[in-house]
């Protein structure tokens, strides 16, 4: 993961977690393709038709707010969103988003510049953001965070180490 | 050693260091880990790593409270599979469905102590602030990593001071003090922050008020929530640890007023706040945000369709107790439904001793089984397109409670009591007057 590339989906402020992946489904629903189904829609019922893999959403503060819910995260992994740029991020959804190597990205100067249906690049080489009005910098991830990012994820990260820790299952 | 504030001491409790900053990424070990519904899906994550047994079985708390009694198949399924986990695990602190939403429970049986962190999968963790403990949301990947190690990576966050001035008047209740936290500072005004609250009001307030502030500050964003812990605080956890460890109150007491935490003079805060409670006025927050606050007296007369109330932030026995007050000898409007859970079995048989249900049900109130109820939508109470609803409940996000066209007004539940009665949005202090 050095340098991320996607079509953008463009959201406002406050976007809940209640939005993106809704409660009704949160105790039924275990499939990824069936919960990509229904991603974001009460937000925007085009969204699970249209989007495409590689996809990049940006919004504005304190995506994800709410519910702790994961499925906010995994549906739009499952729906083949590559990352999310936002103003802010509500933090267990920021976390959540980590720990499911969705690649969360703050960045309030590129939100404001890019438009809707752009192509954008995330450049973590050099902790960029580039689109049609210029190149932003964002603050590097710190090394925890991008320890599990690049291994997909905590519970990918969680195996290989126990893989380490623990060479015998334990009793 | 530089002054500290609450959230360095408990997480550098937790991280078994001498001390840590703001700023820094420690690796905690929790003293409780907290699920509910979402234990099966846990499990699942769980079952991946390979690790056949939990880390610490004593240190898990189940608690079945999202969709309680199990609406579908899918649900009871979903129910089923937590109670062989459960068994499999050998866990003790396992909690059936009805005996109430989990922070309320792990409250009453005294599972948290003032000092100690508690990770929860769900959002209002942060509400263990009521009694000084270190309380964070985590997501269910998490939880599972927990089970498997029992440690987390955690930012040690930067904190915010608000410092209550004066008393709440007559008919203003905390549940308006939080929103007007988040009507001034916005919805993402304590991101990531551990917001403590400090003044003399505090003291004054019974536990159930105080209940309802470091659960509602979920909705501002926040990592934790902290009120300095007392007396009251600890004789009430006393009792209830006593009855379930059988160990004698005075032991209890001790230990746990040993393990509380307070903030250093002269710790470090990125932002404070003063709020004046005596100026403080009943509030509504408007659909569909949280932090869309407005006086009570300027949406005064907006019909209504619904009204419930209940939640881990204000189904209480306190809130019970102020519906009733509103209710006593009045119905509810024709044409409007009254929704009441309370939080917690507790809770639902404390209501009975004091007579409150024949008092709602006369009133024509729809009495709940302890849960969490159509809070986030699931069941038992979803509002149908297109209506308006008034509730104690915690967010209004736009499909909280199912439909995406579902107005939500959020209030004390003494407003929620008056609005049913009169089927507009309604001060209290105008129907009992």
């Amino acid at each position: 993961m050095t340098v991320v590339r996607g079509r953008v989906w463009k959201y406002g402020d406050n976007v809940s977690t209640d939005l993106i992946f809704p409660g009704q489904y949160t105790y039924t629903l275990r499939d990824p393709d069936e919960m990509a189904r229904h991603v974001l829609e009460n937000l925007d019922p085009r969204f699970a038709q249209e989007v495409r893999p590689g996809d990049i959403i940006v919004a504005g503060r304190n995506w994800g707010c709410g519910s702790s819910r994961e499925q906010a995260v995994t549906a739009l992994k499952h729906a083949g969103v590559s990352a999310i740029i936002a103003k802010s991020f509500a933090r267990i959804y920021f976390r959540n988003a980590i720990n499911n190597g969705l690649l969360p990205v703050i960045c309030p100067a590129a939100v404001e510049a890019i438009q809707a249906g752009e192509t954008v690049e995330i450049d973590l080489r050099t902790w960029i953001v580039r689109c049609a009005a210029g190149e932003f910098p964002f603050a590097p991830l710190s090394p925890t965070v991008l320890e599990i990012l690049q291994a997909g994820g905590l519970i990918p990260l969680l195996r290989q180490k126990l893989g380490v820790a623990l060479p015998e299952e334990r009793p | 050693m530089a002054a500290k504030t609450f959230a360095e001491k408990a997480l550098a409790r937790a991280a078994g260091r001498t001390a840590v900053t703001a700023g820094e990424v420690v690796d905690v070990r929790p003293d409780v880990v907290l699920s509910h519904d979402n234990t099966a899906a846990i499990a699942q994550i769980f079952a991946s790593l390979g690790v056949r047994r939990v880390w610490d079985p004593d240190r898990i708390v189940i608690v079945l409270d999202h969709a309680v009694p199990p609406p579908t198949p899918q649900h009871a399924q979903n129910h089923a599979e937590i109670r062989r986990f459960v068994q499999a695990q050998g866990l003790r602190h396992f909690y059936e469905v009805g005996r109430g939403i989990c922070h309320q429970v792990v409250s009453e049986e005294a599972l948290v102590l003032p000092g100690q962190v508690i990770l929860g999968a769900d959002s209002h963790t942060t509400h263990y602030g009521w009694m000084g403990a270190f309380g964070a949301g985590v997501g269910r990947s998490e939880v599972a990593a927990l089970w498997a190690t029992g440690e987390l990576w955690l930012r040690v966050p930067d904190s915010m001071r608000i410092v209550l001035r004066g008393r709440l008047p007559f008919g203003v209740t905390t549940k308006d003090l939080c929103l007007k936290v988040l009507g001034d500072l916005g919805a993402d005004g304590g991101l990531y922050l551990s917001v403590e609250f400090h003044g003399p009001a505090l003291r004054e307030w019974s536990l159930e008020s105080r209940m309802v502030i470091p659960n509602m500050m979920a909705e501002f964003g926040v990592k934790n929530a902290y009120l300095p812990p007392d007396d009251a605080v600890f004789d009430w956890l006393a009792e209830r640890l006593a009855r379930r460890t059988g160990r004698p109150i005075p032991e209890c007491r001790d230990r746990i007023s040993a393990g509380a935490l307070y903030p250093d003079p002269g710790a470090r805060y990125v932002a404070e706040h003063t709020v004046d409670l005596d100026r403080l006025e009943p509030l509504v927050a408007c659909p569909h945000d949280v932090d869309q606050v407005r006086p009570l007296r300027e949406v005064a007369g907006t019909p209504i369709d619904y009204a419930f109330i209940g939640t881990c932030t204000n189904g209480r026995i306190e809130d019970i107790a102020a519906a009733v007050e509103v209710l006593r000898g009045r119905r509810v409007a024709p044409g409007v439904r009254l929704l009441v859970i309370p939080a917690s079995q507790v809770v639902l048989q404390e209501a009975i001793r004091r007579g409150y249900l024949a008092t709602l049900v006369e009133a024509g109130a729809i009495i709940g089984v302890p849960g969490c109820g159509p809070c986030m939508g699931n069941h038992m109470g979803i509002p149908a397109p297109g209506e308006v609803v008034i509730t104690s409940m915690n967010r209004n996000y736009r499909g909280r409670m199912g439909p995406r066209d579902v107005g939500i007004y959020l209030a004390s539940p003494a407003v929620v009591a008056a609005s049913a009665v009169t089927g507009v949005i309604t001060d209290p202090r105008e129907v009992v007057g």
